[in-house]
């Protein structure tokens, strides 16, 4: 979009081949992302959100098959030099995943695994490396440092484990941070205090930063913009604020709707969507979400439908019957 | 509001076929018909038209191929290839019945352990322990000097020995399943123990077993075998590989083939054996299904 | 053997405790809890994970044994009872679980799991036992014949979910405990589950007990919820006024702490710090003291109990919030 995007992802399709056929698990999407902003990914499982994370960082499974381009910070990362991609790696990409458990290694001890990225990657001597250790898990909110470092992963409650990989995220200053669904294990009260770090981080260090997760209230007040994805393709896109404002696109509305809301009354039945995600290796010929939304009709089954602007430019939208356009909806 | 879902659409009838034609590759199937074709000749050895493996022919010792022995004489005359084929029965038997005693008591030692725990695992673990403790030579040894070398004994000791790491691999797949919450619905039905240890638990278990018979049924063919190498395993004159092989020892300059076709046989059955053990395994993996 | 009236509870549950032991450690999962499920109401029973609602639902049902008090159904003490009654006991109450995959065997087809309960119960003729099955499967929106050959693995979450519904119902039951049945399913499906739940409510006439920790899927389901933390109850109310007005400050902290689809509403300034404890060794007195605003000396030295502060409403708190 504009010249001083830090991550753009253009064209980019991840493709896998299966027992049961090939697997195109992204097709086609395309983002953008500023240096200090926030993105936030939504989709349900298998809408290929997290290969998209893992394209983007490039830890794509050795059978998948990447096409289009990873602009970060000026470079192609698809076509980066082994060597080029691991100075990146932390000193710039970072990311967090959904379990900490699995996303550290259970046998070293949590300073081990700290002062291991420091002194990799900013080439600090050991006892630079546990100095700035113990200041990162103070910074991430973790009380008693010092006693921490030499303490186990499976020693520590779960929020406090995300908060350490978080901390081996930040160790580097990197300049995006990447977060796979980083609360969905957490409970709701450890939730909201790992978001706010996030946050909060984030403005300390001017980080952009991906969200991906499968719920809407998680990006609606910590986001600047999100991308709804389905079926491996973005569907919507725009500034969250106005994503909320007005969805034109079924899904992103009917996803909003089928959350249970603490205002509405118990024992009123939800608008559910009916039906299944489609399988990602028998794609439609048409749109994705046809077989399931009730405004289809005509097209939508033989033609996909592709990403326009609506009247705001920013805000984009994949639908041939679009909810309340204001615009002249392509019929 | 119509909420319920449709009923399954034909992609999952569809889905089904391509997952199973995966791993039979034709080394797969290679392994199959060397099994069946050791079975048959096993098991049809005696309407088999064959030289008896016992009679000696003095004066035709370490003969070469020819038409009367196909595969030649051994040291003492006898028709090397009806003792290959008597030795194939004697290997068999030994390497199918020693796994089968291991894994019906290691399997429901395992499986009771693993499901009841408490004392009742301790003590299994425990005296399998202690079993595994005994240099399994010297017992083998000790139980054919004081029981004599038959058939029966080899099967019985080799069988014993096997005890401990069939109930390990019970033990090891029951811990994880009785704790998946399937077992916990079935107790919430009121379902009796015997009830969920046999239909819950016993067909997932029987997989991992499976695959571990199959492979012990390949280390129990080379263990006969270097127990009669040794000349403590089957008494002569029954033939068993491993003895043949001993006995070629002697003739390895003169006639070395009667030393490497009796190898070159356990060599085939025990990785026909392994080969098939490992697919099964591989194959029936549940998991392997969801994608 | 229903000689009770029609107005006292089918569930009670008086003074539970449950403890097990983890190496040479007491949890202590459930501590003196009591609560009562009317006929045909369901209760909600939310709390984080390590609050002992799901040790609760098992110990409810005698999978778990507790070390003290009596669990009640329709006037008969479970804790009392043994072998063939308490088999009995079984087909009335079920029980629906988290991770609808792992609730069902691998190896078996959908056609015997659904018909277990059946078997289990005596119920000899195959036909009718077949029948039963496919009315079912029928009922929470399956195809029987496209369903009952098959193994769990070809099917979806939601639709593996439905199928532990099917074997629940299956008996005609009085009560379902339902653990966390929606958690591990998909934003999509959940509502499916949701409705399918009700409906089968209203159909069969069951009392729910359901356990879940997403606050807003409970009260979408609930009469009355009951808020737990760290193995005691904080407050029990219906599911409007728990909601509207919580008179517990951690039920007050949960409602916070949910993320809202609504960008205007920005995420509130945290009320409360730091993480639960552990149930290994629980604060003395309140046990939500230690991330507690109000939280005073007495709160260290008393157990508060749950007393009524509403018509209908009951909280354990020395300074409640209402």
């Amino acid at each position: 979009m504009n010249g001083a995007a830090l991550l753009s992802v253009e064209a980019v399709s991840v493709d896998l081949p299966t027992v049961r056929g090939n697997l195109r698990a992204v097709d086609q999407v395309d983002l953008h992302l500023a240096a200090g902003q926030t993105l936030g990914i939504v989709g349900e499982s298998g809408c290929g959100k997290t290969m998209l994370s893992r394209a983007i960082l490039q830890l794509l499974p050795k059978k998948a098959k990447l096409a289009g381009r990873v602009i970060f910070d000026g470079q192609d990362l698809a076509h980066c030099s082994a060597e080029a991609l691991r100075k990146l790696r932390a000193r710039s990409l970072a990311v967090v995943f959904q379990d900490p458990m699995t996303s550290l290694n259970p046998v070293l001890t949590i300073g081990t695994q700290l002062i291991e990225t420091l002194q990799e990657h900013l080439e600090l001597d050991a006892a630079a490396a546990k100095r700035r250790s113990g200041e990162l898990l103070a910074a991430v909110g973790i009380p008693a440092p010092e006693q921490r470092l030499s303490q186990y992963p499976h020693q520590l409650s779960g929020g406090m484990r995300q908060r350490v990989a978080i901390a081996i995220a930040l160790s580097c200053e990197p300049k995006l941070l990447i977060a796979d669904e980083p609360t969905t294990a957490l409970d709701v009260t450890i939730q909201a205090q790992i978001l706010d770090l996030l946050a909060r981080e984030q403005k300390r260090r001017h980080m952009a930063m991906i969200i991906i997760t499968h719920d809407l209230g998680v990006v609606a007040g910590r986001t600047d913009d999100v991308a709804v994805m389905y079926a491996g393709r973005v569907v919507e896109r725009a500034p969250t604020q106005a994503l909320f404002k007005q969805m034109h696109m079924p899904y992103t509305e009917a996803l909003l709707a089928a959350i249970p809301k603490l205002e509405t009354a118990p024992h009123t039945p939800l608008p559910a969507i009916s039906g299944r995600p489609p399988d990602p290796t028998r794609p439609l010929k048409g749109c994705s979400f046809s077989p399931r939304c009730r405004y289809a009709a005509g097209r939508c089954e033989s033609e996909k439908p592709p990403l326009v602007p609506a009247e705001m430019a920013a805000h984009q939208y994949a639908c041939f019957h679009p909810i309340r356009l204001a615009a002249d909806a392509t019929a | 509001m119509a909420t319920l879902d449709l009923a399954l659409e034909e992609e999952v009838v569809a889905a089904l076929p391509a997952r199973r034609k995966r791993r039979l590759g034709p080394v797969f199937w290679a392994a199959i018909a060397w099994m069946v074709f050791i079975f048959v000749a096993a098991i049809f050895a005696d309407v088999l038209p064959l030289p008896s493996p016992t009679d000696m022919d003095m004066l035709n010792r370490r003969a070469p191929f020819s038409a009367l022995h196909w595969l030649g004489t051994d040291g003492l005359g006898r028709d090397e290839l009806a003792r290959l084929v008597y030795g194939a029965r004697i290997s068999l038997i030994v390497g199918l019945g020693a796994p089968v005693i291991g894994v019906t008591i290691g399997g429901a030692l395992g499986m009771l352990a693993g499901y009841f725990r408490g004392r009742f695992e301790t003590l299994v673990v425990g005296s399998m322990d202690v079993l595994l403790a005994f240099p399994p030579l010297i017992l083998a040894l000790a139980v054919t000097a004081y029981l004599g070398q038959s058939i029966l004994n080899l099967t019985c000791i080799l069988g014993m020995l096997g005890i401990p790491a069939f109930m390990r691999v019970a033990r090891a797949a029951t811990l994880t399943l009785a704790r998946r919450e399937f077992v916990i619905a079935a107790q919430a039905l009121g379902a009796s123990h015997a009830r969920i240890l046999l239909r819950e638990l016993l067909p997932n278990v029987m997989l991992p077993l499976l695959a571990f018979f199959l492979l012990g049924v390949a280390v129990i063919i080379v263990a006969e075998g270097a127990l009669s190498f040794l000349g403590l395993g089957v008494p002569p004159p029954i033939a068993s590989w491993g003895s043949m092989i001993g006995e070629g020892r002697e003739s390895l300059d003169v006639a070395p083939q009667l030393a490497f076709l009796p190898a070159i046989a356990m060599f085939l059955t025990v990785l026909s054996f392994n080969l098939v053990g490992d697919t099964l395994r591989a194959l029936t993996d549940p998991r392997q299904g969801a994608l | 053997m229903m000689q009770q009236a029609a107005t006292s509870p089918l569930l009670k549950v008086e003074n539970l405790v449950v403890e097990y032991v983890v190496g040479n450690k007491i949890v202590h999962a459930v501590s003196d809890v009591s609560l009562e499920i009317a006929r045909g109401e369901t209760l909600g029973l939310v709390g984080e994970s390590g609050c002992g609602k799901s040790t609760l639902g098992r110990a409810v049902l005698q999978l778990r044994p507790a070390v003290s008090g009596k669990v009640l159904f329709d006037g008969e003490d479970l804790t009392a009872m043994q072998g063939e009654a308490l088999r009995k006991m079984r087909r009335r109450v079920q029980l629906i679980f988290q991770d609808p995959i792992a609730s069902l065997n691998p190896r078996r087809r959908i056609g015997d799991i659904v018909a277990e309960p059946l078997v289990i119960a005596g119920v000899r003729d195959a036909k009718e036992r077949h029948d039963r099955v496919c009315k079912v499967l029928n009922a929470v929106g399956l195809d029987p014949a496209l369903t009952i050959g098959r193994l769990p693995h070809e099917f979806s979450g939601g639709q593996c979910q439905r199928i532990c519904i099917a074997r629940a119902l299956v008996l005609n039951p009085e009560f379902i405990i339902c653990d966390e049945p929606v958690s591990a399913l998909d934003v999509s499906i959940r509502a499916q589950i949701l409705n399918l739940l009700e409906e089968m409510k209203a159909r069969f006439g069951l009392t729910l007990l359901f356990i879940a920790h997403d606050l807003a899927v409970v009260k979408a389901v609930s009469d009355r919820v009951a808020v737990m933390y760290l193995g005691r109850l904080c407050e029990v109310a219906p599911s409007e006024e728990l909601f509207a007005r919580p008179a517990h400050p951690y039920t007050a902290l949960l409602l916070e702490a949910i993320p809202v689809p609504d960008p205007d509403i920005k995420p509130a300034e945290r009320v409360a710090v730091g993480e639960p404890p552990s149930p290994i060794a629980p604060p003395s007195g309140c046990r939500f003291r230690t991330r507690c605003p109000r939280a005073d000396e007495r709160c260290a030295r008393e157990v508060p109990e749950l007393r009524p502060v509403g018509p209908r409403q009951s909280v354990a708190c020395h300074h409640p919030l209402t």
